[in-house]
């Protein structure tokens, strides 16, 4: 089976403002966007699991229109502040690769 | 008559210093935009540009794009807008930006007319705003603000929102350079002050303000033109190597945004729920339904203000050999507790950091890595010490750096040293550190009046 990361057009992560992580996965075919959604793979309790966050933490978006599923939560540590380890945000979705 | 209908805007870039081909520009210069428009700031590169009143772009970087714009919208005998100056558009950063106009202005002998627009929020109107509870925090990982905070924060700035901008074109300046705005505000004000749809306004100027990023392929390093009719918006790059596609222009509303079903601005909400997008040619799309929802009561203000953590130093290596890399966590453990028993008192009583990052380990997720105990040959190993002083970071560092060297561990047989380090001098001094602390929404009856809009000859 294969996993998200690979049948994605799309899969990164980036800041949404310095408190906020969003994580984008984007389809390029209907079929496969459907296919992913229906699956229901992309979950908040895979994701809360893998970035050790209370469920209610994590919020997931479907965004037809560009083909996307968007997931949401809050940074442990601010942007940029001591101890963070991506200013930019935009290497967290390596975490999922291997879960979703 | 369809062309009288439209206004037409020249997007520079994503950012300013980051480049685009001059081709673009020619190219998107013989659409005759009505202005051009280009967005220099965003939060994005962390809290230390606020901070420290510095740019992330460096001044020729800068001055490259500026005078290549400059020149375009003087020979064209239209308005150059650039919002966010400097980064992260405080005092300092707004000269930063002004400096390198004047210079532009000598070295071409051209002389024009500049509004400048301030975005700087003095403390004494947080601590106001705070008293009568007209603060709230943006976010609930966001910390609380205290009158202490406010005092501490080095700098506060406030995203201005259209207002300021219309004041300054109303003067017919030929630049208008703003301090911090938000990313929206720099393209939307143009077509808002004219009496196009705010909706339609705000949303094309979200994709305007990213240069050709909502293109493909992708990129931040080029122009992008967008013009807007009574009920639409198109969006082309100007580059005929890119292309912009539905869903390429639809997906831009998710990049770096919370939700992809509408934002906000001081003036209201944009709800793009109702959008469609549709293919107008090859390279070129229309989008309509952006509907904008104007918010009652008081407007708000975005605030962003950074607090001092201390100074760091940094020394980085590499790791190659078996037994040490079996033994990273012990050389962290080590290493911490050795320092602190070898630090001079006033250091340790003072409070410092010691952080370790294991590239090739778990150097990027840290704890919550999967696969940190995946077997590795190689790692690149990070000690980053934070303390008051620089001269004690430098400190902190230096002793950590020679302690994890020289670290003796059961079985080692790599016994003259236990880290590559491929430079001399192998610390390097980072200079200050900062945190987010301030980034909240503050209601007010009169957000103009936080943005002064002064006109200069130069």
């Amino acid at each position: 089976m294969k996993k998200m990361q690979e049948k994605a057009e799309v899969f990164r992560s980036k800041n949404a403002g310095p408190f906020l992580i969003t994580i984008d996965i984007m389809f390029d075919t209907k079929e496969e966007f459907d296919d992913a959604v229906k699956s229901g793979v992309i979950n908040k309790k895979t994701v809360s699991e893998r970035y050790e966050l209370a469920e209610e933490k994590v919020d997931i978006l479907v965004f037809p229109a560009a083909l996307a599923v968007k997931i949401l939560f809050p940074r442990k540590i601010s942007s940029g502040a001591p101890c963070d380890r991506d200013v930019y945000g935009a290497q967290q979705a390596g975490c999922l690769e291997d879960f979703l | 008559m369809k062309e009288r209908e439209e206004i037409r805007i020249l997007s520079l870039n994503g950012l300013l210093g980051y480049g685009f081909p001059a081709e673009s520009l020619k190219e998107g210069m013989k659409r005759s935009p009505h202005f051009i428009g280009v967005d220099a700031g965003s939060s994005d590169p962390g809290p230390y540009y606020l901070g420290s009143g510095k740019s992330l772009t460096k001044k020729l970087q800068v001055k490259r794009d500026l005078s290549l714009a400059i020149e375009a919208s003087l020979a064209a005998g239209i308005p150059l807008v650039i919002g966010s100056a400097g980064t992260s558009g405080g005092e300092p950063h707004l000269r930063f930006v002004e400096e390198i106009i004047k210079d532009i202005s000598k070295e071409k002998s051209v002389s024009f007319k500049l509004a400048l627009i301030h975005a700087g929020i003095e403390k004494k109107a947080v601590k106001k705003a705070l008293k009568e509870k007209r603060i709230k925090p943006l976010g609930e990982t966001v910390p609380q603000l205290t009158a202490d905070i406010v005092d501490k924060t080095v700098r506060i700035v406030g995203q201005m929102g259209v207002d300021p901008f219309i004041k300054a074109f109303r003067g017919n300046p030929d630049i208008i350079l703003a301090g911090r705005a938000c990313d929206t505000a720099v393209f939307a004000a143009y077509p808002i002050m004219k009496g196009y749809d705010p909706g339609l306004s705000y949303h094309l100027a979200k994709i305007l303000e990213c240069g050709a990023l909502a293109g493909i392929p992708a990129s931040a390093s080029d122009c992008m033109c967008g013009s807007i009719g009574r009920d639409y918006f198109e969006v082309e790059p100007a580059n005929h190597s890119r292309r912009c596609t539905k869903i390429s222009v639809a997906a831009h509303s998710l990049y770096e945004q919370a939700s992809p079903f509408g934002f906000y601005e001081p003036e209201g909400y944009v709800d793009l729920s109702g959008c469609d997008f549709q293919q107008e040619s090859g390279r070129r799309v229309r989008v309509t339904g952006s509907r904008f929802k104007p918010c009652h009561g008081l407007q708000t203000i975005k605030l962003e203000g950074v607090v001092k953590r201390g100074y760091h130093t940094i020394s980085m290596g590499g790791i190659r050999s078996r037994d040490v890399i079996e033994n990273l966590d012990n050389m962290e453990k080590y290493v911490s507790e050795k320092t602190r028993e070898m630090l001079p008192a006033v250091i340790v009583e003072e409070g410092y950091m010691l952080n370790f990052r294991f590239y090739g380990r778990d150097g990027v997720l840290g704890s919550i890595e999967p696969l940190r105990e995946k077997p590795l040959h190689e790692v690149g190993i990070l000690i980053e010490a934070i303390a008051r002083t620089q001269e004690k970071a430098d400190t902190v560092c230096a002793l950590a750096r020679s302690l994890a060297l020289h670290f003796g561990f059961e079985g080692r047989k790599s016994t003259a040293g236990n880290i590559a380090f491929p430079f001399s001098p192998s610390d390097f001094p980072g200079g200050a550190i900062y945190e987010f602390c301030v980034y909240h929404l503050m209601e007010t009856e009169d957000a103009g009046s936080f943005f002064p809009v002064e006109f200069k000859e130069v």
